[in-house]
């Protein structure tokens, strides 16, 4: 099977600035791997890679089968991005900014309820202006425009800043469910693990590379890197505030 | 593409409805304008009646450049971009749907100005429908043009700057030709006002056309 | 510095030296040269004329300018559309597109200038809402806003396409306008300032002639420096690209002291270091 994301020495620039100086990368499908890092070591740039929304100057990328750069709109339909900013109108709803994914994806209706449902937005909250929401509700509103459009790689960029407690073990839980089905997921933080997350396999960036959990082969079945040593519960992680 | 355009217009004007910042600011602006070219004119109303087509064309002009600035801060407010990027829409439909969302606004302007120029500057209307046409034409220069260069500053750190800069020369033909065919259909000069909306047709064809094939690439690349 | 640590880039920059060639020496040269002939014609040898007595020596500056501003937009136009074409596309063509709109806003501040100074001279007006001048002018502010619009844009590929793109629809705009100020023109029945003027002959033809030459040897001697420029601005950034790549790569596995510093850089594409297994350095990175 191809595996779903799969960089080699990936350079990417920000105006002069280079961003990405050499990245590696390997993810299956169904896997979440969490990227790990001090700010500006490069995860954003890495997920925005991923997205087609960041050209290669240099190396190599496939994800999904698809190169990022040549063939964007193609894959930008099977990937869902969450970045630092959650994209939303302030002006429409939680349920209109969710009804506007789904029509842009070319979506029945049907999904737009579930997906409120699964981010414990029905009822009021789906009729207030997102404006007027909390910082973790806008999050988890942009989070269900990623369930409704339900895509196969998932590109979470600090999904947990902002949710409290009850909802970070909603989105956990979320996670679960979607690499279940099959989805990959990579989710960069700089926060301290929360303990469902500690189980993941992690990688850490530094500057504009990825500098621990190098890309290895995968071993089939298991989901971590043959012959690498599956790291206890953040072991290794350094534990950056 | 036209489905898509549809949803994005359908998006825009929804925002719009909900927000009216074209309602509560853009239009009481443009009437505010069309005060100031009378107190520029000093009340002179044989010059204000002979120049009120080209008034009313720099105050849509202006109303216009608020409209896009308004149409794409929209989207970066909170990184919105990005979403429609990501979001599988056909980057011509998105064009044609945010240029139709300008339109629709810029229509609804113009009504209202036609009011405040008859008020105001006593014109008499004539010519409805030289009137009508052109307004249709005009309104679709303007909007293609700026939604095309509204999409190329989006990502620019100088965009509010950038874009007045850009446009303003661009649409000196439409003001000119828009005028010059309002003041054929009202009389104020003689003759020959249909041509000029040939000049119109053109210019609507040529940026509505270039925005929407380029529209995709502009997007990706700023 | 450290470019000087930097393997040189083998790509169309090496071909061009950073000083000018003994040919483009030449066409300076000749391009002042010519500068000379055409004052001493101009000012000196060639007649006042009949009807415009002193003033007729515009015509040995204005048309020449005005001529050599439309070349170098058409060379604008020329390189942006090359560029566009999927066949054609190179780095040469932006280069050529970003010289001659720089260039051709020069000169096109020169026609404004010089046509302005003339009709004060045979009309008493500075200034007239004559066809052509007034879309002169239009042309004007397009340029500005088309190289405003270059000076915004940091990533240069995008700059290249969204350039070359407002270039060809600022073209078309050019079209329409042109169509726009002549029926607005004739509908107001004002007179051209630039009607047939009168007949030249003898020196005048001459010096007319030399005038040509000589702007078009300035038009040459300045393209050929501003393409130079830009394709010396490219080798600069690529060559500080290794550089920065090296700079970057070693904020994180730098808190491990890897040896070998000072070594040569190696150049983009080149894979990047072996991974160092470590703690990445908890630092601020400031990515523009």
């Amino acid at each position: 099977m191809l595996p779903a994301v799969r960089l080699r020495s990936a350079v990417a620039l920000v105006g002069r600035y280079p961003v990405l100086a050499g990245a590696d990368l390997d993810l299956d499908r169904g896997e979440v791997v969490v990227l790990r890092g001090a700010n500006g070591a490069g995860k954003t740039s890495l997920l925005r890679v991923l997205a087609g929304l960041l050209p290669l100057v240099a190396g190599e990328a496939s994800v999904l089968g698809f190169d990022p750069g040549a063939e964007p709109r193609r894959l930008r339909p099977l990937v869902g991005l969450l970045g630092h900013r959650n994209g939303l109108y302030d002006d429409l709803s939680a349920r209109e900014n969710v009804r506007f994914a789904v029509r842009a994806a070319r979506l029945g209706p049907g999904a737009v309820d579930g997906a409120l449902d699964r981010l414990g937005l029905l009822g009021r909250l789906s009729e207030v202006p997102a404006g007027r929401l909390s910082a973790g509700q806008r999050r988890r509103v942009a989070l269900a425009c990623l369930v409704a459009r339900a895509p196969k790689l998932w590109l979470l960029d600090e999904p947990h800043a902002g949710l409290d407690a009850e909802h970070r073990s909603l989105l956990d839980a979320l996670l679960d469910e979607v690499a279940g089905a099959g989805a990959s997921i990579v989710l960069a933080s700089h926060e301290e693990l929360p303990p469902e997350l500690a189980s993941r396999r992690t990688v850490h960036m530094a500057g504009g590379t990825v500098v621990e959990g190098p890309a290895a082969p995968v071993a089939p079945g298991t989901g971590h890197p043959a012959g690498v040593p599956v790291v206890p519960a953040g072991a290794e992680a350094p534990r950056v505030a | 593409m036209w489905r898509d355009a549809l949803v994005v217009a359908g998006k825009d004007l929804r925002i719009e409805a909900r927000a009216k910042v074209g309602l509560n600011q853009v239009v009481p602006y443009s009437m505010v304008v069309l005060l100031l070219f009378g107190f520029a004119f000093d009340q002179d109303r044989p010059l204000l009646q002979q120049a009120a087509p080209g008034l009313f064309w720099m105050a849509v002009l202006f109303a216009g450049l608020l409209a896009v600035q308004r149409s794409f801060s929209v989207e970066a407010a909170d990184g919105a971009m990005d979403g429609l990027r990501m979001s599988g829409l056909d980057p011509a439909g998105v064009f044609l749907g945010k240029a139709v969302a300008v339109a629709a606004q810029l229509v609804a302007l113009e009504a209202l100005l036609t009011v405040g120029v008859v008020v105001l500057f006593h014109t008499q209307l004539a010519g409805a429908g030289l009137l009508a046409a052109t307004a249709v034409l005009a309104t679709a220069c303007v909007a293609g043009a700026g939604t095309a260069y509204g999409a190329l500053s989006m990502g620019l750190r100088v965009r509010e700057t950038l874009l007045p800069m850009l446009l303003a020369p661009v649409l000196a033909p439409v003001v000119l030709s828009a005028t010059e065919a309002w003041r054929a259909a009202l009389g104020l000069s003689t003759g020959g006002g249909w041509r000029w909306l040939g000049l119109l047709a053109a210019f609507a064809a040529i940026y509505l056309a270039g925005g929407a094939v380029g529209f995709g690439a502009l997007m990706e690349e700023t | 510095m450290r470019f000087a640590e930097v393997p040189p880039a083998p790509s169309t920059g090496a071909r061009l030296p950073a000083r000018s060639s003994l040919l483009t020496r030449a066409l300076g040269l000749s391009a002042v040269v010519g500068l000379g002939i055409t004052t001493w014609w101009g000012l000196w040898v060639s007649p006042p004329d009949v009807v415009q007595g002193q003033y007729v020596r515009m015509l040995y500056v204005h048309p020449a300018v005005a001529t050599m501003c439309y070349a170098a937009f058409g060379l604008c136009a020329l390189g942006s559309i090359a560029w566009l074409w999927p066949r054609l596309r190179s780095p040469r063509w932006d280069r050529l597109a970003v010289a001659g709109a720089e260039v051709g806003s020069v000169f096109c501040l020169a026609t404004l200038v010089t046509g302005s100074i003339w009709g004060r001279a045979t009309w008493g007006v500075w200034w007239t809402w004559d066809a052509r001048l007034t879309l002169t002018a239009v042309l004007f502010a397009l340029s500005l806003g088309y190289l405003a619009l270059r000076r915004a844009i940091d990533n240069p590929s995008s700059r290249s396409y969204v350039s070359s793109m407002v270039a060809v629809l600022m073209v078309l705009t050019v079209v329409v306008d042109h169509y726009a100020t002549t029926w607005w023109v004739t509908l107001h029945q004002n007179t051209s300032l630039f009607k047939p003027g009168p007949s030249v002959h003898g020196w005048q033809l001459a010096t007319m002639g030399m005038s040509f030459v000589a702007f078009g040897l300035v038009l040459a001697w300045l393209m050929v420096h501003r393409y130079r420029l830009e394709a010396l601005e490219e080798r600069y950034e690529r060559e500080g690209l290794s550089a920065a790549l090296e700079a970057r790569r070693s904020e994180g596995p730098a808190a491990t002291g890897r040896p070998g510093r000072g070594g040569p850089q190696p150049a983009v594409g080149v894979p990047a270091p072996v991974p160092v297994a470590g703690q990445a350095r908890d630092q601020e990175v400031v990515a523009r």
